[in-house]
């Protein structure tokens, strides 16, 4: 039981870091729109809490200009798939336990 | 707390799926289509029954007739869906022109226009016998390219359709049979799955 603890990741122990970890592993990259508009959440908060994901290497932020709008997209990292695929494998773990 | 982890995977398979799947199109339009065509093969069924003469041409008025009446087909079903989906789209809170809507129509018009203008060329040699099979083929290969960004049942229409533009061919004499059943009767069958199963909530 302690290790599945273990593996519970309080990085995306948080309703929008979790939702910003979902979109970007079934899609290749999402911009900042996207997400506001998936999560529905304001400007500051997506911010934030994206900057914490990349603080822990789990995705990365890459900043463009199209035409002359600035653009800022998300992708993950090869090391944030696998701490997320652990994280579900963990909670999956956990809700069959009891 | 396990409720907490239970309501943390729902998250995640939602977001998931609304990150990666258009769930908004209306399965009513789907039925519509169907309709639509079953009355257009019908007219079709009947300016060929009525045709003077053995052949019917390319110049012949029952040929531009019966093109004339495909093109409304195609325009009506088109029109009906977006105005369904644009509907459905609102109710549920999703905007209709974003990353997965985008990704999805473009996916189903790759293999549509190729079988469009597939179609044509086939017409300007002279196979008729080839247009049915050929508009079915491309256009289930069409929904099941699509399916991958909306939902599931458009793939087993996909599959459905392009099952029977392989049987066309091989009965090229029934072109109009087939065309009514992929197009009317599979449009009507799977609309009405998804209508029942995502748009009566």
């Amino acid at each position: 039981m302690k290790s599945i603890i273990q593996n519970i990741n309080k990085a995306f122990d948080h309703r929008i870091r979790l939702g910003i970890m979902s979109v970007l592993m079934v899609n290749d990259s999402a911009d900042f729109s996207t997400l506001k508009e998936l999560l529905g959440v304001t400007d500051g908060n997506l911010a934030s809490h994206a900057k914490a994901l990349e603080l822990e290497n789990y995705i990365e932020i890459q900043k463009q200009f199209i035409g002359k709008k600035p653009n800022t997209s998300y992708r993950v990292t090869k090391e944030g798939k696998k701490a997320f695929v652990s994280h579900i494998d963990a909670l999956e773990k956990l809700i069959q336990k009891k | 707390m396990k409720d907490k982890y239970l309501q943390d995977i729902s998250e995640i398979k939602n977001m998931m799926n609304k990150s990666s799947q258009f769930i908004s199109l209306s399965g009513l339009s789907g039925v519509m289509a169907g309709i639509y065509a079953l009355i257009g093969a019908h007219i079709a069924n009947g300016l060929i029954e009525s045709h003077q003469g053995y052949y019917i041409t390319l110049e012949s008025k029952t040929f531009k007739l019966i093109v004339l009446t495909a093109f409304l087909v195609l325009f009506f079903s088109i029109a009906t869906a977006a105005i369904l989906t644009v509907n459905k789209a609102k109710k549920e809170g999703e905007k209709i022109w974003n990353t997965t809507s985008k990704r999805m129509l473009i996916n189903f018009l790759i293999p549509l226009i190729t079988g469009g203008i597939f179609g044509l060329l086939l017409l300007r040699h002279a196979y008729y016998g080839l247009i049915a099979p050929v508009t079915l083929l491309f256009y289930g290969l069409a929904c099941v390219n699509a399916s991958k960004y909306t939902l599931r049942d458009v793939r087993y229409l996909g599959i459905t359709i392009i099952i029977l533009g392989l049987i066309a061919t091989e009965f090229s004499g029934y072109a109009l049979e087939f065309w009514a059943l992929g197009f009317g009767v599979c449009h009507i069958l799977y609309g009405s799955i998804m209508y029942f199963k995502y748009d009566r909530k």
